[in-house]
């Protein structure tokens, strides 16, 4: 680094003297930062103080979970860095499941936390929690600030860390008295970390052998992932599939970066993926991985997955190289680099045969939605959506059976548009998530799928979407169950429900009511398309609690860790 | 197999902290740990000695070398670093024994930091395996106390660093 780190700025004589909290709203003014998610508290006051005539939109969650979640659904959407703030000790221990969340997921987000005054660190204050050491797991990096003099140095690199190379998460632990201290603003030194580098140039010999196995294949297969919405790389990859005709599986956060209704296009891979998704990778020979992890939902057994093939996989971060499966062909760099080299040394070579047969597998494997017997199958709702958003909308889920069927039905045409918590998994991620996508892009519809637990996770975040009149379209696909894992339990635990059903839940209508949302409950098939259309159709947030088929299973399925083709049959 | 991880970070508050966690969260077996400073105050060198097949340790390395504060990681082969460790043992030694562990003393080249009244206490150095066997040969006597500092190691191609 460039800057000695706790050397004072040499201050211009015209330089402001700034209290640390005034310098922190001015920094982020001064980086384009414009809306924020938050919740006070005791060691934070000095920074709400600073931020009351800011200018800066400030958004009052009614839970950290859900601010983090919030600024999380709102980095997804927009690919700017979400922004977080939260007191010490409680505030900055409900951050936890969303910084984690957000790491598992590279999402770049900056947590500003309050912390007790540097001289009553380790006292064990009120309201003091070492939220440093906490998130040392579930950060990309993090600080702790213990002088004033640092504070600017740091923030610029927290943001230059969150949103360079892999992204993630980096949290910024500021004492009381840092936010109070004077210290003079000035703009930021350059920043310039020696022992970081977040956009390694591929090495050439490795992109050529790609592009020579590539030019070989006969049954090509792109696996695409999160980072090709990172670095979007969306047209390099449908321009590589076209010309070459290979066959793109995408997984949950690659969701729609290369479009779902394209020819080419085999959707959702693995354990609730699509079944001519699986059956194409085991019948090709060479799966590319675009900036993915091989996540073990996606891969089963190790063994089995993709037999005839030849694994690439071109990854920023070197450490998922070769993590779960061993790979034949390692390309580590930049998505967008590696792709560009790609075009200038793969000639374009059409392999029909290839294309008819990825064609031929989903005529022959559709997902078919059982006909409803009285109770509304929540596959149609979920298709509802798809149908009358028609790609334009931003789809938010929760976690659960929802979730897989969104992923299998919805139709995304373009990156950003699918929010899905995907490594992690976290239910009660949709609601606030989906609060986010709204103040990222407010021309663009937001609809969120949760399911009835997910939603009563994070449920008093209806007056958030109250207050700022967020219009977020929510659709509860309630089967008062814990959908995803009563089905486990039916298949492999004896249908033993053991504490997966709700005997009781509210009237999420009449919820949604009392928040002053407008909001209806259905229970009848026939009312489903009209209604989603409705809820779609009406300007400001709307609730639609969709009683559906509560036995209701996420097929197909291929049970964890087992291979590539075992399908459950139930 | 056992290997010699050598590590040059930033030096900055937490580094340690990051490294060690590092190595438990991801379930690597770690014998030992040692950080000091090296000869530029704002790059502290750290020396592990960890366990685990060939796959286990590249992972362990590339994770290392994700890091923010990390600046560069070797995995060091024996014959290619000077190594060295210390340790300081105190050894139960009662009038009629005091003679024999002194001899075991001038055999091992080992140095008497202090003479208590039934017991000494040993300073040993040397490399990992040096010490390993004097302190096997203080075993048949009662060792009431012993702190051992981890291997330190210097590569010894400077700029060489193991592809992985």
């Amino acid at each position: 680094m460039k800057r000695s780190p706790s050397a004072a700025k040499p201050a211009s004589p015209n330089a402001a003297t700034l209290s640390g909290a005034e310098a922190i709203v001015r920094f982020l003014k001064d980086s384009g930062v414009d809306t924020l998610f938050g919740y006070p508290g005791g060691q934070v006051i000095p920074l709400y103080d600073a931020l009351y005539d800011s200018g800066i939109k400030h958004i009052l969650a009614r839970h950290e979970q859900g601010a983090i979640h919030a600024a999380d659904g709102y980095a997804r959407t927009s690919g700017r860095t979400g922004v977080v703030i939260a007191t010490s000790g409680p505030g900055a221990t409900n951050l936890v499941t969303g910084l984690a969340n957000a790491h598992m997921d590279s999402v770049p987000l900056v947590a500003i936390t309050g912390q007790v005054p540097t001289t009553s660190i380790g006292s064990d204050s009120f309201q003091e929690a070492d939220i440093y050491g906490i998130s040392i797991p579930i950060t990309k990096y993090n600080y702790l600030v213990k002088n004033p003099a640092d504070l600017l140095d740091i923030l610029a690199e927290a943001f230059y860390i969150a949103s360079s190379g892999r992204p993630g998460p980096v949290l910024v632990d500021v004492p009381k008295d840092v936010q109070t201290a004077q210290i003079p603003y000035g703009p930021p030194a350059e920043v310039s970390i020696p022992s970081y580098n977040p956009s390694p140039q591929p090495h050439k010999e490795e992109v050529e052998a790609l592009a020579a196995a590539l030019s070989r294949s006969l049954r090509p297969i792109f696996y695409v992932g999160g980072g090709a919405v990172t670095t979007e790389s969306a047209p390099e990859i449908l321009r590589l599939a076209e010309e070459s005709d290979v066959a793109v599986v995408s997984s949950l956060l690659a969701k729609g970066t290369f479009p779902d209704d394209h020819p080419l296009s085999l959707g959702l891979p693995g354990m609730h993926g699509a079944k001519y998704s699986n059956l194409a990778i085991n019948e090709s020979d060479l799966v590319v991985g675009l900036g993915v992890r091989f996540d073990d939902r996606v891969v089963g057994d190790v063994r089995r997955f993709a037999p005839l093939a030849r694994v690439a996989h071109v990854d920023i971060d070197p450490a998922e190289i070769g993590k779960r499966l061993s790979v034949d062909i390692p390309v580590s760099g930049d998505l967008k680099l590696v792709l560009k080299l790609l075009l200038k040394l793969v000639k374009a070579k059409k392999r029909p045969a290839w294309r008819e047969r990825v064609v031929k597998l989903k005529e022959e494997h559709p997902f078919v939605i059982p006909a409803a017997k009285g109770a509304i199958k929540p596959q149609a709702a979920i298709r509802a959506i798809s149908e009358v958003a028609n790609g334009e909308a931003v789809v938010v889920t929760d976690v659960g059976q929802h979730q897989m069927w969104a992923a299998q039905l919805i139709a995304a045409k373009k990156p950003r548009r699918f929010l899905s918590s995907g490594g992690l998994g976290t239910m009660g991620y949709g609601l606030p998530a989906a609060i986010g996508a709204t103040l990222a892009d407010p021309g663009v519809p937001v609809v969120l799928v949760s399911g009835d637990g997910g939603f009563q996770m994070n449920i008093q975040e209806l007056a958030t979407i109250r207050q700022y009149d967020l219009p977020v379209k929510i659709v509860i696909s309630n089967n008062g169950c814990l959908g995803m894992v009563r089905q486990w339990q039916e298949f492999f635990f004896q249908k033993r429900y053991s504490q997966t059903i709700f005997p009781y839940n509210p009237n999420f209508a009449e919820i949604g009511q009392v928040y002053g949302i407008p909001s209806r409950r259905i229970a009848d098939p026939g009312e489903v398309q009209a209604a989603v259309r409705a809820l779609l159709e009406t300007p400001g947030p709307g609730l639609l609690d969709v009683l559906v088929e509560p036995e209701e299973n996420v097929l197909p399925m291929i049970p964890a860790g087992k291979g590539q083709t075992d399908f459950f049959e139930n | 197999m056992k290997k010699i991880i050598s590590i040059l970070a930033r030096n900055r508050p937490g580094v340690l902290s990051h490294v060690a966690g590092l190595v438990t969260r991801r379930g690597y077996n770690v014998e030992s740990i040692a950080a000091g400073p090296t000869e530029n105050h704002a790059i502290t060198r750290i020396t592990l000695v960890v366990t685990g097949d060939a796959k286990v340790l590249e992972q362990v390395t590339k994770q290392f070398r994700k890091l923010v504060d990390i600046i560069k990681v070797d995995i060091v082969p024996h014959s290619l670093a000077l190594t060295g460790e210390l340790a300081l043992v105190t050894v139960s030694a009662p009038p009629e024994k005091r003679s024999e562990i002194l001899n075991l003393v001038g055999v091992l080249g080992v140095k008497i930091k202090n003479v208590g009244e039934d017991s000494l206490t040993l300073f040993i150095s040397g490399s990992a395996r040096s010490v390993d066997a004097a302190v096997k040969a203080l075993y048949p006597f009662e060792i009431k106390s012993m702190a051992r500092t981890g291997l330190v190691a210097l590569p010894l191609e400077k700029g060489e660093e193991e592809e992985d």
